[in-house]
């Protein structure tokens, strides 16, 4: 037997060592739909929990909705249950075609090609348009999947300060010897709720002679007044470039991704990227169901102005409470607890209270900022924003933290 | 080997961390494993190296552990230096 009872202990004491260093995630089952309400079993075999969610990509509520699941099951019966290959063999159909007419068309981009995920989107993009002569200069906190996929690209590549537009101007300056200059961003920041100053972005990329790409994946469907995306809130629709996304957020909640943007990049990407030509089309349940939530948002803004007004209430309500949150107006809401600890135990009690929420620490977020990133949805009812809020307000009371600032928590709990 | 402490510290300084910061560094804090500097970002660093002071750190070499503090980094770039 190759796996000896060396290797095991070798394998064993690395689990040990995440453990000891705290960052070892839990197994918790959903035992019900995805939806503001859900029954829990955690840990695991304990009885279920009925338990609000407030840490869902759930945005707009939509992961359950019946519209959606009834286009699924259309999808399901006209075209199967798999393609049973890559896309460019024989993974096409119809549908795949007008899934990616309706994407561009929503986001306002020249053309779009469908990836499995978002993530192999990201892994995909930037090998397939870039090569040695290039370089990609990118925020410091975007999405892990995006930094990989810029490591599997052979241009070079720089970084900037988080959204620092004086350290961008000096970044772009510096590399204005290279053949193409792509800029990265996330539209929304996933563990800070920030928005990327695009009209910024935008006004240096022309300046600079670069291309801008946005990983709009907390964002498409619900960010900008008819829910576009970020490119849409800073009204700068045609500076874009490149646009990811992803269905398993705002848009669903299923799987799947995509790359949206000049025709000529998409192509790039049909001929090139790797997680496109070597990986399954997406399933035909998951196409017509991504369709049908675009025929949803298409028609009416009311899940999008339902979830700015649930963001509005609760960082209102947070405020009051004197909980000690970012400073944002997307549906992301740090609460800041800045000791890794002290995030992990509020997040247990909060569950205790009835409300899932969890801890994040260093190396997720940077060291000494951890905190319970709190994601509202237009699932959300009031009543269950109220209930969020005054478990917050028991338990920030119980470890004495409401109405601190950042170094009065860090003086009582280190950081 | 003083001089070049100086001037890593200031790159670092300037490039890492923002004005309003409050992250005091020194010769020996900790860059990668406090955060300040992680991973992907220290390419940037990397090349600030290599174009001062005219040399080619390896990838095997430029490890997170060798670029945790200024003094180790000073170190690296004294052995490239010969």
């Amino acid at each position: 037997m190759a796996f000896s009872n060396d290797t095991r202990t070798l394998f064993a004491n690395e689990i040990e060592k995440i453990k000891d260093d705290g960052l070892f995630k839990e197994k918790r089952f959903i035992c019900s739909e995805q939806d503001a309400e859900i029954e829990v079993e955690y840990p695991e075999g304990a009885a279920h929990k009925k338990v609000l969610n407030f840490c869902a990509n759930n945005y707009l509520g939509l992961s359950s909705h019946p519209d959606v699941i009834q286009a699924a099951h259309e999808g399901l019966d006209a075209r199967g249950y798999g393609m049973s290959s890559v896309r460019f063999i024989c993974g096409t159909q119809d549908i795949h075609r007008e899934l990616q007419d309706r994407v561009s068309e929503f986001l306002g981009m020249e053309d779009t090609l469908l990836f499995p995920s978002c993530m192999d989107a990201n892994s995909g993009v930037f090998e397939a348009i870039l090569g040695q002569d290039d370089v990609i200069i990118a925020d410091r906190l975007i999405h892990a999947s995006l930094v990989d996929g810029i490591r599997l690209c052979s241009a070079e590549y720089d970084t900037f300060k988080h959204m620092n537009m004086k350290h961008l101007r000096k970044k772009l300056e510096l590399h204005q010897n290279r053949r193409t200059r792509l800029v990265v961003t996330d539209g929304v920041f996933s563990m800070d709720g920030d928005l990327a100053p695009l009209d910024e972005m935008v006004a240096l990329c022309n300046e600079y002679d670069a291309m801008l790409l946005v990983d709009d994946s907390h964002a498409s469907g619900f960010i900008g007044k008819t829910g576009r995306g970020t490119h849409e809130h800073y009204d700068v629709i045609d500076g874009i470039d490149l646009i990811t996304t992803t269905f398993g957020k705002g848009l669903g909640g299923a799987s799947g991704g995509c790359v949206s943007g000049r025709s000529e990049l998409i192509e790039l990407c049909r001929q090139k990227a790797r997680p496109y030509l070597f990986s399954n089309s997406l399933a035909p349940p998951i196409v017509n169901g991504s369709i049908k939530v675009l025929d949803l948002i298409s028609k009416s803004t009311e899940r999008r102005d339902k979830l700015e007004w649930n963001t509005k209430y609760f960082r209102e309500k947070m405020e009051e409470a004197g909980l000690n949150m970012r400073p944002g107006e997307t549906p992301i809401v740090p609460v800041m607890l800045y000791n890794a600890k002290l995030a992990n135990d509020v997040a247990r009690d909060m569950y205790a209270e009835g409300i899932y929420v969890i801890g994040f620490c260093f190396p997720v977020v940077p060291a000494g900022k951890a905190r319970i990133r709190v994601q509202l949805s237009a699932a959300h009812e009031k009543e269950h924003l109220d209930k969020c809020v005054e478990a917050f307000r028991k338990i920030g009371a119980k470890y004495g933290i409401l109405g601190m600032d950042k170094k009065e928590i860090i003086a009582k709990y280190g950081n | 080997m003083e001089e070049m402490k100086n001037v890593v510290l200031e790159y670092i300084v300037d490039e890492y961390l923002d004005e309003d910061d409050e992250d005091e560094v020194s010769f020996d804090s900790p860059l990668i494993s406090s955060g300040i500097v992680d991973s992907f970002s220290m390419v940037s660093l990397k090349r600030f190296v290599e174009n001062k002071y005219s040399i080619k750190l390896p990838d095997e070499e430029a490890t997170p552990e060798a670029f945790d503090t200024v003094n180790s980094i000073c170190v690296l770039i004294k052995k490239h230096l010969g």
